[in-house]
């Protein structure tokens, strides 16, 4: 929230200052700050979790190769992108590139902003020109693990995962298929946590946007169309939970809780349509059909569900509009890969605030509740009641996420 | 060394209802506001989750959401001559702590009070002739008709479920035609009832009665307030009140009107920290702030351009005393406002049991009740009757916590094979009705220091003088039997009567409606705060709470309490601000 | 860009045991909060600490009185279990051993004159001193009536004892016997009651015998009962038989977490 509001002095900020971006019109800066929204940039490059100064930088980010520390993106000649062209600017967005032409770290999506044209970045350079310079050292620590230290070898890395190029609309489609599909590909990068990577971290294409997992959460399948994981939410679905963090199915928390805050709930609802729109063009496979778990499981499932989880998600899982989950039918509940309801079961999780929806709910912890096998069989249960159908989990899943959050 | 802290336009003292609808509307208005709280920070997911909210032991009789004794508490007798004593473990009423307050672990029984006892002098005098000497009650300086809209704000934010019996004048019915006349209806249907509402109902209007569903702070459905921030449906389960809600169905400080408040860039809570003692300037005529003292123990002063006591009505009259703010009452002369006025609730009951029907009354919720009204207030023709005032008597349904409840028939001994076996039989098949009176404020029923008992700090506590009155006993004898007709109609295979018939005693729980001490009144010769509850002596000081009730009336006080919030509010926002200084001259 | 194998947001995680962390408003001290979103934190809550350490404050000698005084007042007979059962007397022993048996949040200080009977409790003690010194004037008031102790005593002679200290007819020098009945009463009650977590109310006994279906929270489905009875199985907050089904499957449960 202290970044919000910033942000908000920010913006009357870009009105009254003009110290050094007298150059730049009004129209270009409203553009840029528009989309470094659509891009999410400032709640990556703020260190959200000790209330640091937005933009500046300093948040820890977990990849898949270890802890990242964002960089200060303000116009600070010493420690910011003070001394960054326009030029320099657009080479890191399209090719990944540092100003001394090193390579970066693919934990910065610029595979998703190479979509992003031309003047779309040069506007979002001209907004973040309007941002009261801060100084903001983090201290380097050369501790990153092989191959990736050597920047070089991320060229290599490129060569297998970067496709490099804006975005080119698809004719055949409509223009507000076209604006969704470059919002979540470029600015919005979805799949940088949505896509499914491999082990060299880099996102599957045949997997865009079926889930993935990153930070011990797993971001759930999201595509909209025929068997995707959201195929039952309406496109006013989509709308209202990126607009205000609630719908009829769910509620924004964690990861996309902040994405939800600091993003989408500030685009058009022309915007969102279009995500709307083109999510739900996304088909998908068929499920493959699980085995049920055993009667012992989801009658033990079934007990604790309704002695623990009934009150808030209903008996028959269909949860309360635009408070309380449902779990029936959730892509959540369904994924393959049932991290993050294990990890929300364990430690609980806040559905953020927005400007929609104030109210802060939060689920309560558990782990000191329930043991590894009553959790299991909770989730177990979950995936095949109702109208739900998906493998069991095992008490040892539950164990080794316990023991990696405890880490 | 104390602490010194850079001024603020507004600092609250104690953040429950009062402290958080003050902090809302004086914070839109762009002033600084920061909350002192005693207690400590608590919310739904960490504090009352539905993982481990329902403990009875802990948070009833451990005592989990209220003060300690050992940190503020009073001394009580019966009567004058008497010698106090303190209260070293809460019975009769259970004071709150911590943020949200009281508003965390209240029931949600919430009525506006009637017009008429806004009126409680002229209107009885009118009709009844003079009242006797020593029944000091007073009108309120405020009416029903300005508070209604405010009483109107308080419902929308909370949600509130009933049905409305007077819609500007239209009578409806299902809805208490007694009540005052409302601008709209209740923001949400009420409740659903159960067996034994069902059961009281029936009998209440065989009687002739007019029996209406309690309104409601418990939701009986999804509802997204003004403010935007939504509650979920009620899931009857029966820990309410002395307990806070685990699924943000009982609207409450902290699932209506925090989560905006504390997104407020000039908004600022600061928990455990102890309010002792208000300041003023040499002349008497303003507060310049307050000391307090954290955790640590460190002193702090506070200075402020306006303060408000939000504390419980014990808290902030006793703050007053230790902070010499007027002179304290002294009944053998009639002398001071401070302290006067005292009053409480005159309780009794009904128990019913059945033989061949469930009542299941663990499946209840805080305001689950069907009422009747025709013996509240001035509601019945009270002549020749020797009292004022009256009682609503209603069939709650609240809950069957075990430790809490344990009904057994007239003459079943209280332990032993007898006892367990009356229990077995009876837990599931009992319901009650209780008798909720007013409480008319009595020149022998006061609050002062004490002197003898001492807090940590050495400070006096607060000496309660207290007893029913034979008013408060006429009331209940009058009232109580029909509540037994009403309980005998209902079925059940026996009735047991519990009556008022001893001196008032702090041990059994009662309720926690203390009111008065802080009353508000025409003039600095008959009240502590204006019209506007503002001291009359310091006019930057305002002083929120039940402790403004000139007596207290049938009815449960959380509305009345919230209206005179907005109402005050209101009156800050619009005039004080303005023109600071007294807003009533006399 | 720069990369740490561990980030301090992950060690911070770790400092919290991975499993709840308990909230201790006493140590959290004076905080100041706003202009901000309410404050959460993952795995974070104000759980039943005091609950779930096991304490002793008894000798063995009283705790046999104890045990024998409350098997009298909850007896196991025709209607099931009784306070023996359902471990009242652990349950009494854990709770004079905490904060609650020491007083700790009650205003004590004296004096201590004779109390009006509307004064409430007015012992110059605390819980756990108040048991103390009447056991030990109950011990002696036994031996000099009956020639032995209060557990030695038939079942007739204790009840007798017991309907004595209720009507405040036995005399126990310093203290109230009336009072110190009603206390006894009082925490037998609560712990045949409360919530098994607290440590009586073993098996959920005493919620067996009345029909309360305990640490529930969700009656929706059952509110227009219309007064017929309903079969629920009490649960407790650390739950109920049927949770466990997988133990018997696979021999031993992995406890592994759950306090």
């Amino acid at each position: 929230m202290i970044a919000r509001v910033a942000m908000g002095a920010v913006v009357l900020a870009a009105m009254v200052q003009t110290a050094g971006a007298q150059d730049l019109s009004w129209s270009e800066v409203e553009r840029g700050r528009y989309l470094a929204i659509a891009a999410n940039c400032v709640s990556c490059h703020t260190d959200l979790d000790h209330g640091g100064t937005p933009w500046a930088g300093g948040r820890e980010m977990e990849t898949p190769f270890g802890v990242i520390i964002t960089p200060n993106i303000t116009f600070d000649a010493e420690t910011g992108i003070g001394n960054w062209t326009r030029d320099d600017f657009w080479r890191a967005l399209h090719e990944g590139r540092r100003r001394d032409g090193a390579h970066m770290y693919p934990a910065f999506p610029y595979t998703h902003f190479t979509r992003m044209p031309r003047e779309d970045v040069d506007a979002i350079y001209a907004y973040l020109r309007t941002i009261p310079p801060v100084e903001s050292h983090h201290v380097p620590e050369e501790d990153l693990p092989l191959p990736l230290r050597v920047r070089t070898a991320i060229a290599a890395w490129n060569a297998l995962h970067f496709d490099q190029g804006v975005f080119q609309p698809d004719p055949e489609r409509s223009e507000q298929w076209n604006r969704g599909a470059y919002l979540v590909k470029g600015p919005g990068h979805c799949g940088a946590c949505h896509t499914d990577r491999n082990l060299l971290g880099g996102e599957r294409e045949d997997e865009f946007l079926r889930g993935g997992v990153l930070e011990n959460w797993h971001a759930p399948n999201i595509r909209g169309g025929a068997h995707g994981g959201i195929a039952h939410w309406s496109r006013h679905d989509i709308v209202a939970y990126l607009g205000t963090g609630r719908n009829e199915h769910t509620a924004a928390m964690t990861r996309m809780g902040e994405v939800v805050q600091y993003s989408t709930q500030h685009l058009t609802d022309g915007d969102l349509n279009a995500i709307a729109t083109y999510l739900k063009s996304l088909d998908d496979t068929p499920r493959d059909a699980s085995e049920r778990p055993s009667d012992a499981v989801m009658q033990a499932g079934e007990a604790i569900y309704f002695d623990n989880c009934a009150a808030c998600h209903h008996a028959d899982g269909s949860g309360e509009p635009d408070m309380f989950a449902r779990l029936d039918g959730s892509n959540k509940v369904l994924s393959d890969d049932a991290t993050t309801v294990i990890r929300i079961i364990l430690e609980g999780a806040q559905a953020v605030p927005t400007d929609a929806h104030p109210g802060p709910l939060a689920m309560p912890a558990f782990d000191w509740k329930l043991n590894d096998d009553q959790i299991a069989d909770l989730v177990s249960y979950m995936r095949n009641a109702w109208g739900n159908t998906a493998p069991a989990v095992s008490p040892s899943d539950v164990a080794d996420l316990r023991d990696a959050l405890a880490e | 060394m104390t602490e010194i802290h850079r001024s603020i336009d507004v600092v609250l003292v104690g953040f429950g209802w009062t402290g958080a609808i003050l902090a809302h509307e004086l914070t839109a208005e762009g002033l600084q506001v920061l909350a002192l709280e005693r207690g400590g920070w608590r919310d739904t997911p960490t504090d009352f989750p539905t993982t481990h909210a329902p403990d009875e032991l802990r948070y009833y009789w451990r005592h989990e959401m209220f003060q300690e004794t050992a940190q503020e508490t009073q001394t009580f007798r019966n009567r004058r001559g008497q010698t106090a004593l303190p209260i070293r473990r809460w019975g009769s009423y259970l004071p709150g702590v911590g943020v949200g307050g009281a508003g965390v672990h209240w029931n949600g029984q919430t009525f506006r009070f009637l017009p008429s006892d806004f009126l409680a002098r002229s209107h009885n005098q009118e009709r009844y002739g003079a009242l006797p000497d020593d029944m000091t009650v007073q009108d309120y300086p405020v009416t029903y008709d300005e508070l209604e809209p405010h009483f109107d704000r308080f419902e929308k934010l909370c949600g509130i479920c009933g049905q409305a019996g007077n819609l500007q004048g239209d009578l409806r019915p299902g809805g208490n035609p007694f009540e005052g006349w409302r601008s709209n209806e209740y923001p949400n249907p009420p409740m659903e009832m159960t067996f034994s509402q069902d059961r009281f109902k029936a009998s209440a209007r065989d009687m002739g009665l007019n029996p209406f569903p309690a309104p409601s702070a418990n939701m009986s459905r999804a509802y997204t307030n003004p403010l935007g921030v939504r509650m979920a449906p009620c899931t009857y389960c029966g820990f309410c009140e002395k307990f806070g809600c685990g699924n943000y169905s009982k609207a409450s400080p902290q699932t209506t009107i925090l989560p905006v408040v504390m997104q407020q860039s000039n908004f600022r809570l600061r928990t455990h920290c102890d309010v002792l003692h208000v300041n003023k300037d040499r002349d008497n005529t303003r507060a310049t702030g307050v000391t307090y003292i954290d955790a640590h123990g460190q002193l702090h002063e506070q200075p402020a351009q306006i303060v408000i006591l939000c504390g419980y009505q014990l808290s902030n009259t006793r703050l007053m005393m230790l902070s010499g703010i007027g002179e304290i009452y002294d009944p053998a002369t009639g002398q001071g406002q401070l302290g006067r006025n005292y009053t409480y609730q005159v309780m009794s009951g009904v128990d019913v049991f059945f033989d061949d029907a469930f009542t299941n009354e663990y499946i209840g919720a805080g305001a689950l009740g069907m009422v009747v009204d025709d013996y509240n207030g001035d509601n019945f023709d009270h002549s020749g009757l020797g009292f004022i005032g009256g009682a609503y008597i209603a069939c709650w349904t609240t809950h069957a916590r075990p430790i809490e409840s344990q009904p057994v028939p007239e003459g079943t001994p209280e332990w032993g094979s007898e006892w367990k076996r009356a229990l077995q039989q009876n837990f599931l098949r009992h319901t009650s009705l209780s008798v909720h009176g007013a409480s008319m404020a009595h020149r022998e029923n006061y609050l002062d220091l004490d002197p003898t008992y001492k807090d940590r700090y050495g400070r006096p506590l607060m000496r309660m003088t207290y007893d029913f009155t034979a008013n408060d006993r006429r009331l209940s004898e009058h009232i109580t039997p029909v509540a037994a007709q009403i309980a005998r109609g209902m079925g059940g295979r026996e009735i047991k009567v519990n009556a008022l018939d001893a001196h008032y005693d702090i041990w059994p729980y009662q309720t926690t409606h203390n009111t008065g001490g802080t009353i508000m009144g025409e003039t600095p010769a008959d009240s502590v705060v204006n019209r506007y509850l503002q001291s009359w002596e310091l006019h930057n000081l305002f002083v929120m709470g039940a402790g403004v009730f000139p007596q207290n009336a049938g009815y449960n006080p959380t509305a009345t309490v919230a209206a005179l919030a907005y109402w005050s509010a209101h009156a800050i926002r619009t005039q004080y601000l303005r023109a600071p200084g007294p807003l009533v001259q006399v | 860009m720069l990369q740490r194998r561990i980030g301090k947001r992950v060690f911070l995680r770790g400092c919290l045991l991975g499993a709840t962390a308990l909230v201790m408003p006493s140590v959290l001290g004076a905080r100041e909060y706003g202009g901000t979103n309410m404050p959460w934190a993952a795995g974070v809550a104000n759980l039943p600490h005091d609950a779930m350490h096991a304490a002793r404050f008894f000798t063995p000698e009283e705790y046999e009185m104890a045990d024998a005084i409350t098997a009298r007042l909850i007896p196991d007979d025709d209607t099931g279990p009784g306070a023996q059962a359902a471990g009242v007397v652990d349950f009494i022993d854990r709770q004079l051993a905490g904060f609650y048996g020491r007083g700790q949040r009650w205003y004590m200080q004296g004096p201590f004159p004779e109390p009006l009977e509307t004064q409430g409790y007015q012992a110059p003690y605390p819980p756990a001193g108040l048991w103390r010194a009447g056991l030990a004037a109950l011990d002696q008031h036994c031996h000099q009536a009956h020639g032995q102790g209060f557990a030695a005593l038939d079942g007739p002679t204790q009840d007798d004892v017991l309907k004595g200290m209720e009507k405040g007819e036995v005399d126990l020098n310093t203290t109230d016997a009336a009072s110190f009945f009603d206390f006894i009463r009082e925490m037998t009650i609560e712990g045949f009651f409360c919530d098994p977590v607290h440590g009586g109310n073993r098996d959920m006994v005493g919620w067996h015998l009345i029909g309360f279906p305990g640490a529930r929270y969700d009656y929706r489905d059952f509110l227009h009962h219309n007064g017929a009875a309903i079969d629920m199985p009490p649960v407790s907050l650390m739950g109920r038989p049927a949770w466990n089904a997988q133990q018997g499957q696979r021999g031993t449960g992995n406890r592994k977490g759950a306090r």
